[in-house]
């Protein structure tokens, strides 16, 4: 014992440091989002320029969109902060001391690039957030499957960055400039090669952001992060690349001018980008049984459906529609902001159970809303906002991309029309799948009876953590019930898109002229409260029936129902992988130790999983078609001195033919 | 007097249960319970104690109130014999119908109260409440797509998703269109209300249940707000039928107590009509395998697409 005195003592003195500095990230974020909330609010903008040597320099400048990202960054950022507090000393295990510092990074990397002017700005900032979210998802050292997820995030990582390095390279040969501003002037009669950067920017950003088939390091790196760092990275990271989106199409590019800016078939590409994404996302995070990879999962869900948004959007410019294009990108707007508190609500749930029972797997919860009243208060709120219910923030989200998919009717293109009233059904579709997931995922581990010791000794989370939780159960409520001052916040941003945003309504949201509905939040939740009094007070007043007894559930009469009997998150999800096989190409296997065959067991053990359709289907194929092509480049080295000569003779000759 | 007009589906809601029993029971050559036999049961389970599972949470004694809660408040939300309508205070210059009336709050509104009653089935930690959860969320699965595509199809045509400007446009009728939307919207309805041949309501047989299984470890008082609850869920999925499909005889903005006590005629008209339909298919068909129902509601997405693909080919 007394050579843990020293350990113990470095530790409380990292803890205190560590929770200095949380307090301190915390602060910073207030600050930051104070800042660009008045920018966004006042429309200032600012700029700034770092030189670095000759005519290279770091740019820097704030306002508009990225004034609007940094205020989802800060929101978040602040909340994590504070939860980090107690998540890190609760956690206890390793030392914390680097992961607070990268953490740091982390954070002022993403508020960098958001603030980025200039192609070397944002490609360092970009490059140093996937560094440090890199470092702090392999922070946990004693898990060999993080540092695997690790690897495969740096390479995916690295791979969209080489994409985004090429978009921006040929916006440099195209226009000779750095600057974003600069770059967009000379881009103007760009033509095809306009096309080429938009592709190549949808690949890189779409890596970052997890569209399918480019998410699968997400469901990996997110789960084996830190729960606060997941949060950070579902909330904030993956939207830079929504934002990096944005910031090519839109604010480079100028989609949203007009037809002579973008082509129909990019706003195609990325409305079907966004309904795959978000249908396949849901179903996969459905069958999920860890919960912080279902929770990864279902934010490539909602990176679709911010793409339904931003897709929906530039098919309007297109179709000359510009009332509907600001409609349909605020929609977007506004669920990147949505999708970013509740899931980072959700995330940092998930982490409080995991710490208190230390295992991620639902089927070895239940029964904690009692040992955790206050944690599973939250989870339910974000369950509830995520599955869209109103008057939950994401309902609202939801509401106003189902208003502008629906009014693609007004577009002059059958293809365009068809598509978006589809992508309204598939939108639908995750709706239902995603109320299903979330039943699942609070049902499942807050309710029903503990399935396991470790979730029979669950304990509350510190009150730092729920205070975290409790901040951002509070905006999925506000930003549910008063839409009408995100449009009005969102009506700042200077895009020519964002002109015309549907009419501020206070305490609710109405498209006025182009579909001529709305809905009122307040009203709901008024009329909702309304008849809960209602129903609460008319059996008393009936003077009805009012003691209750407690009594077993019902058995079917054996004498008692032991928790393995309840129904599993396997169980739950069964009729749909029954239902979807095709989809989910489920595999089972079940083997039985017999006592007696074929009725006494001494042992069965069930497998069961599904197969990941972008494994299966591209990334195999994909590494299968390198090794044939690494094959093929084997048989020209034999390692025959006389043939390396004869392609030395050949090249020569070639050479020799082409300039000669 | 309009303002009021959820009443009638939170009074009525229980005798429309009852007269689809009893024109059951007629199709079926049996006598059958009372026209009034629901609200007898409602009064009777209000008057008695209640027994709660031990291992229940607050969830439990939430779900109930919840789920009533958001029927009550998605009524509130639809036209049933009037589109003018309620808080016009709270928009200025919004035109009076704005608050209420959108179908999409309305699906979303069900949708939370659905939310709860499968927490609520999950929450005691019985398999039966477990099952039942489990294939009322993947029935809703296979159900929202096409309910929700046959509502754009007729939102689309009428530019709006909001019942009030949808009847007031009356340019539909008997389109290819709408009747396909239709078709496929009556299954869906069948389908949410857990009617043959997607759920039996009648059945006590535990491995048959779907929205009986979630309420099993409910009785006395919660039992009877959630019978209620359905009771009224289903009248408000006839109403929408009503409002999406037949939106003749629904008063508008303003109109005096003559036509407003006229177009409360016609919705009775209109709930008679789908209490035979639905009595009809009950009494005609048997209630499907669990696992068949992905092909009946699967042939309901196509429909709803198909009259999606007519609308858009033919404008009409």
């Amino acid at each position: 014992m007394e050579t843990d005195r020293p350990d113990k003592a470095v530790s409380v003195v990292n803890g205190e440091i560590s929770s200095a500095c949380y307090l301190l990230y915390a602060a910073g974020c207030l600050f930051l989002g104070l800042f660009s909330l008045r920018d966004l609010l006042f429309g200032y903008s600012w700029y700034l320029s770092l030189p670095l040597s000759g005519v290279l320099s770091l740019s820097f400048g704030g306002g508009g969109l990225s004034a609007y990202f940094v205020i989802i960054l800060s929101l978040l950022g602040f909340c994590v902060s504070i939860y980090s507090v107690g998540y890190t000393k609760h956690s206890g295990g390793g030392s914390p001391w680097p992961s607070f510092f990268i953490f740091g990074i982390f954070l002022s990397s993403m508020c960098a690039v958001f603030y980025s002017a200039n192609i070397p700005a944002f490609l360092i900032s970009w490059e140093t957030m996937s560094l440090s979210s890199y470092f702090l998802v392999v922070s946990d050292t004693t898990n060999i499957e993080s540092s695997r997820a690790g690897l495969l995030y740096a390479v995916m990582t690295h791979v969209g960055t080489a994409f985004i390095m090429a978009a921006f390279m040929v916006m440099f040969f195209a226009t000779g400039s750095l600057e974003f501003t600069a770059i967009k002037a000379g881009l103007a009669g760009a033509g095809g090669l306009r096309s080429v950067i938009f592709v190549l920017a949808l690949t890189g950003f779409g890596t970052k952001a997890g569209i399918i088939p480019l998410h699968t390091w997400l469901p990996r790196a997110h789960p084996a992060a830190p729960s606060n760092v997941s949060a950070l990275m579902s909330g904030v990271m993956i939207k830079s690349g929504i934002y990096g989106i944005l910031l090519v199409a839109f604010n480079i590019l100028g989609a949203g001018a007009g037809l002579s800016a973008a082509p129909l078939w990019w706003g195609v590409a990325v409305l079907s980008a966004g309904a795959v994404s978000s249908v396949m996302g849901i179903m996969h995070a459905l069958m999920e049984r860890d919960i912080k990879r279902l929770l990864a999962y279902s934010s490539v869900e909602n990176i679709g459906i911010i793409l339904l948004g931003v897709g929906a959007s530039m098919i309007f410019s297109c179709n000359n529609l510009p009332v509907l294009a600001g409609l349909a990108l605020a929609a977007a707007l506004y669920h990147t902001l949505n999708h970013a508190v509740f899931k980072g609500l959700l995330f940092m749930g998930a982490g409080s159970v995991v710490n208190t029972t230390g295992t991620k797997n639902l089927e070895e919860m239940g029964g904690l809303i009692k040992r955790m009243p206050w944690t599973g208060l939250f989870f339910l709120v974000g369950s509830i906002a995520i599955c869209a219910l109103p008057p939950f923030n994401g309902f609202m989200s939801e509401w106003l991309t189902f208003q502008s998919l629906i009014m693609g009717i007004k577009t002059s293109v059958v293809l365009a029309k068809t598509l978006m009233l589809l992508s309204g059904a598939a939108l639908a579709l995750t709706g239902a799948l995603a109320a299903s997931c979330f039943v699942k995922a609070f049902g499942i581990s807050f309710l029903g009876v503990p399935r396991s010791r470790e979730a029979q000794a669950a304990k509350e989370a510190p009150a730092a953590m729920l205070l975290g939780m409790g901040i951002l159960s509070l905006f999925c409520l506000l930003l549910g019930i008063f839409p009408g001052y995100i449009l009005k916040l969102l009506s700042g941003i200077p895009l020519p898109v964002l002109g015309s945003l549907p009419q501020f309504v206070p305490g609710g949201l109405a498209v006025f002229g182009i579909g001529s509905s709305g809905v009122l939040p307040v009203t709901l939740l008024g009329s909702f409260l309304a008849g809960a009094a209602f129903i609460f007070v008319f059996p008393l007043a009936a003077g009805g029936g009012r003691k209750s007894t407690c009594a077993d559930p019902w058995d079917c009469g054996i004498q008692k129902l032991t928790p393995r009997m309840q129904y599993t998150a396997t169980a739950f999800t069964h009729p749909l992988r029954r239902i979807f096989k095709k989809i989910y190409k489920p595999r089972k296997e079940v083997r039985i130790e017999y006592i007696v065959k074929p009725f006494f067991t001494r042992e069965i053990e069930y497998r069961s999983e599904i197969t990941p359709l972008a494994e299966a289907y591209f990334y195999r194929p994909l590494v299968r078609a390198l090794h044939g092509l690494a094959h093929f480049a084997k048989r020209l080295q034999s390692g025959n001195l006389q043939l390396y000569l004869g392609y030395i003779l050949g090249t020569l000759v070639v050479l020799l033919v082409v300039w000669g | 007097m309009e303002k009021l007009q959820f009443m009638l589906i939170l009074l009525l809601s229980p005798l429309a249960q009852g007269i689809i029993k009893k024109l059951k029971a007629m199709m079926q050559g049996r006598r059958g319970t009372p026209v009034l036999q629901p609200y007898y049961d409602l009064a009777r389970l209000f008057k008695k104690d209640m027994t709660i599972p031990g291992t229940a949470s607050w969830i439990f004694h939430a779900a109930p109130y919840v789920v009533f809660a958001s029927v009550l408040a998605a009524s509130m939300l639809v036209p049933v014999f009037s589109a003018g309508g309620r808080p016009s205070g709270l928009l200025a210059g919004g035109g009076g119908f704005f608050g209420m009336g959108d179908i999409i709050a309305i699906i979303y509104t069900l949708a939370l109260g659905r939310f709860f009653m499968a927490l609520g089935g999950l929450d005691a930690g019985t398999v039966f409440g477990g099952e039942g959860s489990s294939r009322e969320m993947t029935v809703a699965i296979l159900v929202e797509p096409s309910m929700m595509l046959a509502i754009f199809t007729v939102a689309a045509a009428s530019g709006s998703t909001n019942l009030g400007v949808i009847a007031n446009s009356g340019n539909f009728f008997f389109s290819p269109a709408h009747v396909l939307a239709l078709a496929a919207f009556f299954v869906a309805v069948i389908a949410e209300t857990g009617r043959i041949p997607v759920d039996n309501p009648d059945t006590h047989l535990e491995l048959t249940m779907i929205h009986e299984g979630m309420l099993l470890e409910y009785s006395g008082k919660y039992l009877a707000v959630m019978e209620w609850a359905h009771y009224m869920k289903q009248m408000l999925l006839f109403t929408l039928a009503a409002d999406l499909f037949f939106p003749y005889g629904i008063a508008g903005a303003g109109a005096g107590a003559g036509i407003g006590i006229a177009a409360a005629g016609f919705w009775a008209g209109k709930m008679l009509a789908l209490c035979f339909g639905m009595a009809l298919v009950e009494s005609t068909r048997a209630k499907m395998r669990f696992f068949q129902l992905p092909s009946l509601l699967g042939a309901a997405f196509v429909l709803s697409a198909l009259s999606m693909i007519t609308f858009v080919m033919t404008g009409k």
